[in-house]
């Protein structure tokens, strides 16, 4: 009987690791935060070439991560790249109307992701607005034939 | 000629028949309400098949990891991308090595004993005394394993990838020397829960189910001499190890490879 204890104890040890384990892989490895749904907002800039962005890219300011892309998708009125960030609830209100959105490469061949730099308007974006003023992806090709187009002509 | 041509046929038809009661054989032990009794069946074979196999994951796992470190920094740090070396030893583990080496570990550890301890029961009668007493051997015997074997092998994966992701942190922050918070960092950018970890656990569970059915039904189907024993138990470690490396490529084909 002691040895069937000892054994549903160890059992139940073993799963309850397995879950402990699994939260782990959520919360640290793979970054799931707890967030409460109005705990973000979201805005849409809009971006000639968005170069390698993906779903999830990071959205910084001066460095510090303040959201993640929520979506890209095609914008067939102006057959450029809509993105959509969700950022920081904290940050509603406080961006300015001229802030700037640049797709950015973190070293020379890291992943890419989104820049932003508050203008000095005092008029502030609310949820759902769009950032006039982006800077699209550098695309190294694009820049090699102007390089090459500068050479011939001079 | 022909005798030769008979006997690929009867070779066929024995393969197909053997699949066949592998497939009855499963489907009625694994189907049916557990019981009381069988809880208690299922608790001890959990201890055996999982808690007792935990110590050989768990190390391995470790060293995988910091071996997967070492050698990742190695050749990152030519591109000064030692910044990576999280993303890479996350993704490694949890897309292929964790569900991979925990199934083929689980099969050499636990597998082969349970087709061994089956295939004795078979041998010394002891299911067809269970039969007369009317005791249904696959309820009693096959359907805990199976259920223990079916639970065990995913959370033994979690703790694979667990151990080796902090195997892969301990050499490659605390001794190369590789910033910690970009270590933690670029994991989380790239390792997405749903896309990497889930179908990780897809995975494992489908090797879960492929390893634990063809040690148990390699228990209940050999020749129950001690030369069938040996033959079977060799057989589970074999066609186990070969059908996980055959889905893994099928089923990372699936999940990650474009095909959708």
């Amino acid at each position: 009987m002691k040895r069937s204890k000892m054994m549903e104890l160890g059992v139940g040890l073993f799963m309850l690791a397995g879950i402990l384990g699994l939260v782990f892989l959520g919360l640290r490895v793979s970054g799931l935060t707890f967030q409460a749904p109005g705990d973000s907002f979201r805005l849409e800039a809009n971006f000639a070439n968005i170069g390698g962005l993906k779903p999830r890219a990071r959205v910084t300011m001066a460095g510090v991560t303040v959201g993640r892309v929520a979506a890209i998708e095609l914008d067939t009125d102006w057959y450029d790249a809509r993105v959509i960030l969700e950022l920081d609830g904290d940050l509603e209100g406080r961006l300015s109307r001229d802030t700037t959105a640049a797709i950015l490469t973190a070293g020379l061949l890291g992943e890419q992701y989104i820049g932003l730099s508050v203008g000095g308007d005092p008029e502030t974006l609310a949820a759902g607005d769009t950032i006039r003023d982006t800077q699209s992806a550098i695309v190294l090709e694009e820049l090699i034939q102007q390089f090459v187009s500068n050479m011939v002509s001079d | 000629m022909i005798a030769r041509v008979m006997r690929l046929g009867r070779r066929g038809c024995d393969l197909l028949e053997a699949l066949g009661r592998a497939g009855i054989f499963v489907g009625q032990s694994a189907v049916g309400v557990p019981s009381r009794e069988g809880w208690a069946l299922w608790l001890r074979q959990m201890h055996f098949v999982g808690v007792l196999s935990l110590a050989i994951v768990l190390v391995s796992g470790l060293f995988i990891g910091m071996v997967l470190s070492l050698q990742g920094y190695t050749i990152l740090v030519d591109f000064g991308a030692e910044q990576a070396l999280g993303q890479m030893v996350a993704l490694s583990l949890l897309r292929e090595l964790a569900p991979v080496v925990a199934a083929l570990l689980f099969a050499g550890r636990a597998g082969s004993a349970l087709t061994a301890e089956i295939g004795l029961m078979k041998a010394t009668e002891q299911l067809t005394s269970m039969e007369m007493i009317g005791v249904d051997p696959l309820r009693r015997v096959v359907a805990p394993r199976l259920w223990a074997g079916f639970v065990s092998l995913p959370l033994l994966t979690i703790g694979f990838s667990v151990v080796g992701i902090y195997g892969g942190y301990l050499v490659g922050v605390e001794w190369l020397g590789v910033f910690e918070g970009s270590y933690w960092g670029n994991m989380q950018a790239s390792v997405a829960f749903i896309g990497d970890v889930g179908n990780g656990m897809v995975k494992s569970l489908v090797f879960a189910v492929v390893v634990t059915w063809i040690a148990v039904f390699q228990g209940y189907d050999l020749v129950p001499t001690s030369e069938g024993i040996s033959r079977a138990t060799t057989r589970t470690v074999v066609y186990s190890s070969l059908a996980v490396l055959g889905l893994d490529f099928v089923l990372t084909a699936v999940m990650f490879g474009g095909l959708s």
